[in-house]
């Protein structure tokens, strides 16, 4: 079964491969290249030493972006999954921002964290990657929170756990499958937004290699970045499914 | 005998979405005596888990007054535990973890004793590291009795609790109900819409009318147990439950 499945996927990307080829036939590096030029590009770039610096770069802001939006988002979800005053108040103003592509903050986040210079170039990637995926994280955990089953909250009641470890020991375990899921899908777009948040006052990350190729006219380098845009974003998929499986699987707390 | 349940008068309204008012219980009156296994029958949503959603203190009557040992139901307490239909056991949780929820902050050694007193009641020795997920419907059922029974209840409120199971493990659950019962003494109130069920488990049997619900009759039940279904007073016993029923289908 899993020999099948991979030789399905080889065959979907030789087909890919084969038609890039063809629509890229006898392109040089300064038009839209060919697979083969691009893998010439990787190693190019790679051995020009910036790739690495460029995807530690791009993780960093992701990784901080990210884990602020699910530390505050997470919290605040369940807050406006509790308490109907709260999600009266707080849901109609994150469900109006929540349309705003983060690429149309980009102007605001300069001008808060100014354009240049190292760290705050990482504070703008960094805040933009944090509204990509606060939206989400907030909106799935208060979805998860509200369609809890109510003989758990009853149960709970009954056996009079209530307070902090009725949250602890009921509410957010109950919800934790909903909100892995949020978290998956919010990680998803914050790299697709890291690397647009890159393309501007910044000079390292892949969005910045993306760009700063495009400037120097080199595609095959263009194209070798989008292309480890794509294993890390796929590395990063997986990685979050199987924290998510692995959560799911047992759905223990249990120590003992 | 002392009284240990007294419902007078109970009324019940909910305002549903549309914000129409659902008239379900239209003055319920009944008294249940300490250490009594009553059961509850009656037509279809006529508003028996209404009813036992108020005795547990999950809801409020709207008018009427239900009292436990002389006092008035405000909230859910540990003294008088729901036991639920397709359980409401905690799939997060193992079997020990689910059957200690109830017991607070007692020190390990005691929690675990009680725990693993309950796990063997219910015959699930060796199963207490198990997960919900790797237990049968009818092992899930035993682990939420023995979280009930751990915090050592007076009353105990089972709401259709072997509606989700097979009809054979619904038989040996009933036969186990009974055996807890017996050796535990609590009050139990059975709700359920098998008439045979409520006969082979029940001291007295209360049949409910059609919404708005009251108490059409309550029918003591005589036989010694184990009882068996085919003796003549048994079907005797169980179509007069299901005249009632029926007539009240009808009207
Ligand atoms: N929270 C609620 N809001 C509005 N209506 C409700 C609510 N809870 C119950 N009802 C209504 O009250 C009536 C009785 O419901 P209840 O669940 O008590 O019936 P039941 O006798 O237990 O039915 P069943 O045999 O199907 O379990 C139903 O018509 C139901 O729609
Ligand atoms: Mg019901």
């Amino acid at each position: 079964m899993r020999l099948r499945s991979i030789a399905f996927a080889a065959l979907g990307f030789a087909l890919f491969v084969g038609t890039w080829h063809l629509l890229t036939l006898g392109h040089g590096v300064a038009e839209v290249a060919g697979p083969w030029l691009t893998m010439v590009g990787i190693g190019e770039v790679m051995a020009a030493g910036h790739l690495w610096k460029n995807i530690v770069a791009s993780v960093f802001r992701v990784s901080w972006g990210f884990s602020l939006a699910a530390a505050i988002g997470i919290p605040l979800g369940i807050l406006l999954g509790w308490s109907p005053r709260c999600m009266m108040t707080f849901n109609p103003v994150i469900q109006a921002l929540r349309p705003i592509s983060p690429i149309a903050w980009i102007p605001i986040a300069v001008l808060m964290f100014g354009g240049h210079g190292l760290l705050s170039a990482d504070f703008s990637a960094i805040f933009l990657v944090f509204l990509a995926s606060f939206f989400p994280i907030v909106t799935a955990t208060t979805s998860a929170v509200g369609s809890v089953e109510q003989k758990f909250i009853r149960s709970a009641r009954n056996f009079g756990v209530e307070g902090l470890p009725f949250f602890r020991r009921v509410l957010v375990p109950a919800a934790m499958p909903q909100i892995l899921t949020g978290l998956r899908l919010a990680l998803g777009i914050s790299w697709v937004v890291v690397v647009a948040a890159e393309m501007v006052g910044v000079e390292r990350g892949l969005g910045f290699q993306v760009n700063d190729s495009r400037n120097a006219i080199r595609f095959d380098h263009v194209e070798a970045a989008m292309v480890v845009i794509a294993i890390i974003g796929l590395l990063l998929d997986s990685g979050m499914s199987r924290i998510e499986s692995a959560a799911l699987a047992r759905r223990g707390m249990s120590r003992r | 005998m002392t009284t240990k349940i007294s419902v007078r008068d109970v009324q019940k309204t909910f305002v549903n979405d549309k914000g129409e008012e659902v008239h379900v219980l239209d003055g319920v009156n009944l008294s249940v005596v300490e250490g009594e296994f009553l059961a509850i029958v009656g037509p279809s949503g006529c508003g028996k888990s209404t009813l036992l959603n108020c005795l547990a203190g999950f809801e409020t009557a709207s008018t009427g007054a239900i009292e436990i040992d002389g006092e008035v139901v405000r909230k859910p307490s540990r003294k008088r535990v729901f036991v639920f239909q397709e359980t409401g056991i905690f799939p997060w949780y193992s079997v020990w973890d689910n059957i200690a929820f109830g017991l607070g902050d007692l020190p390990f050694e005691e929690k675990h004793e009680i725990a693993m007193r309950y796990i063997r009641l219910v015959g699930l020795e060796g199963f207490e590291k198990a997960y919900p997920s790797e237990l049968s419907g009818g092992m899930k059922q035993r682990v939420e009795f023995a979280r009930a029974l751990a915090v050592e209840p007076d009353v105990l409120y089972l709401d259709e609790p072997f509606g989700a199971l097979d009809a054979f493990t619904r038989l040996e659950m009933r036969r186990e109900i009974v055996r807890i019962w017996q050796e535990t003494g609590k009050t139990c109130i059975l709700v359920t819409h098998d008439v045979e069920e409520a006969v082979e488990l029940a001291d007295r049997v209360a049949v409910m009318t059609r919404r708005p619900a009251t108490i059409h009759s309550v029918l003591d039940n005589p036989l010694d147990r184990p009882r068996d279904p085919d003796d003549r007073r048994f079907r005797e016993l169980k179509d007069s439950i299901f005249e009632i029923l029926g007539v009240e289908r009808r009207v």
